[in-house]
């Protein structure tokens, strides 16, 4: 097992887990943008300014509190997840009566507030976030060597898409919500509180994308760009999957960033453009996208 | 442009937020109301007046992102269709336009010409996939798509990586006028931007504007009146994404330098940001909105990343509070159509 296909074992299985975790990046985003998107009827531009402050929220609470990796994965998702709630309340919440394209436009302004204001604070370089030490090394595999962290975020991403697709599917919270994105005035009508549901519905999407922030921490370094390279293709990711299901958004998400990460081997220069090549696809062939409700 | 083809533009501007101002004197000169001949008057005179109180490539600048943003608000204005990725035919013209300048040695008119002719062709193929979805996912679609030229430009490598295409030679426009004088050069900037913003505003006001207008208003019931929406949309988009080249283009050739700024996607942002400060939907607020965000970018710029953080208040001011624009408040004020 040397070579695969001409190509060294080693790359071949190396590129597979990087797609692999970027593949967790996309999903975890665009279920986020996702559930977001069934109930408020915007797609939060602000997804990738906030991953990455889920990013710089662990990089401070370590910094300037002290507060390990595990404390951050706690804390930094209630933050941006409040912050994220305070954004709806007070900006987002006005604009529900009108065209859709205010507020794709609206969280596109907040998304370039909050990143020029840590790009002025934190400039652009970048800021080292080191892995805990729970998670350090290597293990093993026969095959190859995979770093402990890089097999965490996999799995971590895992745990957390199928969490929140069982609090949407088998809870009564989820009910509700579910039943808020069918008809909104009707579950309004049986006494159910929908603008709270609503803020509640963003702050944890965006929980969510502050989740995903910590996790990519240690592997990215902390930059304010970290966001938005990544969530322009999380948009063609989502035109991809389409927004009607769940654990198509993860599938989908997933199944992307393996065929990312397996093009990176086999035709390098077309690593950065395959997925957008793979939206012109489909939009010829299913516009609804593959799991989307026309 | 003969005065019978003037119409009146009696649809009320119901889609995002504008006021409906229909007076029966709409029926004026080339379909321009009174109002809007009086406005044209004023920017006459400006373009004429400007250069000799202020920077010439300041205000070329300024004029080519005028045009981009018409070329814009065409598409958003108009069709309703908010397009997330115009940098990408903004940034292709103006780096074909320099590539045709400098290494093929064309004339700067047909070096902005083949600009425009590849962002428009670019434009059908990314319109044709876009407007299979409308919407957020029509935005989306045009941003991700854009991104992917992006990702073309870095790699690609007539377009010189991080460096872009330095020092493109303005020539000498119709084998006789040299352009390497900045007032020269400013005189051709000004007459394409004018030929631009009139054929935009002719576009608007023929029979082809009318259908695009009822797009906008009401998509099913077009279709139902017996009118390929699908094609005017896509025609709207070619139009729109080939007038960006040539704002490109031009803007290459002024600077003599193309660089990927004008592919990335915060170029995309300013020039909605441009047309929403302006007004979205009138003819004149593209140039207003431009001209503020161009003037407010060259007296920031030694503040860095606070010009982004500016921007992005605006943005969210703009669509909380000023959804009509200067233009379209001053035009609400007035009771008139600017």
């Amino acid at each position: 097992m040397d070579e695969i296909f001409g190509i060294p074992a080693p790359l071949l299985f190396g590129q597979l887990l990087l797609g692999l975790i970027n593949g967790a990046f996309y999903a975890m985003l665009s279920l986020g943008l996702a559930v977001i998107f069934g109930l408020l009827n915007i797609v939060n531009l602000a997804h990738g300014a906030l991953f990455m402050m889920g990013a710089f929220v662990a990089w401070m609470l370590l910094n300037y509190a002290g507060l390990g990796y595990w404390w951050a994965m706690l804390l930094s998702p209630v933050i941006v997840g409040l912050f994220g709630m305070a954004l709806e309340k007070l900006f987002i919440s006005r604009l529900y009566k009108l065209d859709h394209l205010y507020g794709l436009l609206l969280t596109f302004g907040l998304a370039l507030v909050i990143e020029g204001v840590f790009r002025n604070y934190y400039g652009s370089s970048g800021l080292p976030y080191r892995i805990p030490d729970q998670l350090q090394g290597a293990w093993d595999l026969g095959f190859m060597f995979m770093p402990v962290y890089r097999g965490w975020v996999v799995i971590a991403a895992l745990i957390f898409c199928l969490t929140t697709w069982l609090v949407i599917e088998k809870t009564r919270l989820g009910a509700y919500l579910r039943a808020a994105t069918e008809n909104a005035p009707l579950v309004q009508a049986f006494g159910v509180n929908v603008p709270r549901m609503v803020t509640l519905t963003y702050g944890g999407g965006v929980a969510l994308a502050a989740l995903a922030g910590v996790l990519a921490a240690p592997i990215y370094s902390v930059n304010p760009q970290m966001g938005t390279n990544l969530i322009i293709v999380v948009f063609a990711v989502v035109v991809i999957g389409g927004m009607g299901s769940i654990l198509g958004a993860v599938l989908t998400g997933f199944t992307l960033g393996v065929v990312e990460g397996l093009t990176k081997v086999f035709w390098p220069e077309a690593s950065a453009t395959v997925i957008f090549v793979i939206m012109a696809i489909v939009l010829l062939a299913r516009p609804a996208g593959l799991f989307g409700r026309a | 442009m003969s005065p019978d083809t003037s119409l009146t533009t009696a649809t009320p501007g119901a889609a995002l937020g504008r006021p409906a101002a229909s007076r029966p004197d709409e029926l004026g000169l080339w379909g321009f109301t009174r109002a809007q001949l009086g406005a044209l008057a004023v920017l006459i005179v400006f373009l004429v007046v400007a250069p000799f109180w202020l920077y010439p490539v300041f205000l070329m600048k300024l004029l080519c992102f005028a045009l981009f943003a018409s070329a814009f608000n065409l598409l958003i204005g108009y069709v309703g269709l908010l397009s997330f990725g115009h940098a990408a035919y903004f940034g292709m013209g103006g780096y074909l336009a320099g590539h045709a300048a400098k290494v093929w040695g064309l004339p700067p008119e047909l070096s902005i010409l083949t600009g425009a002719a590849v962002a428009g062709g670019l434009g059908a193929v990314f319109g044709w996939l876009a407007i299979r979805r409308s919407g957020i996912y029509f935005a989306m679609i045009t941003l991700a798509l854009a991104q992917m030229v992006y990702f073309f430009c870095v790699q690609a490598p007539f377009t010189g990586g991080e460096d872009g295409i330095q020092q493109i030679p303005r020539g000498t426009l119709l084998g006789f006028i040299g352009l390497q004088d900045d007032m020269a050069m400013y005189w051709f900037v000004a007459a394409i931007f004018l030929a631009g913003f009139l054929l935009i505003h002719r576009i608007v006001h023929s029979p082809f504007g009318q259908v695009i207008k009822a797009i906008r208003e009401n998509e099913p019931r077009t279709t139902s009146l017996g009118y390929r929406t699908d094609d005017y949309k896509l025609v709207t988009f070619i139009l729109s994404a080939t007038l960006a080249g040539v704002a490109g283009g031009t803007k290459s050739l002024v600077f003599g330098i193309a660089t990927l700024t004008d592919v990335h996607w915060a170029m995309s942002g300013e020039v909605v940001l441009m047309t929403l400060v302006g007004g979205l939907g009138t003819v004149f607020g593209p140039l207003v909105g431009a001209a503020v965000i161009v003037t407010m970018q060259n007296y920031l710029a030694e503040m860095g990343a606070w010009v982004t953080v500016i921007q992005g208040a605006i943005f969210v001011a703009c669509v909380l509070a000023f959804r009509r624009g200067i233009v379209g408040e001053i035009g609400n004020l007035l009771r008139v159509k600017l």
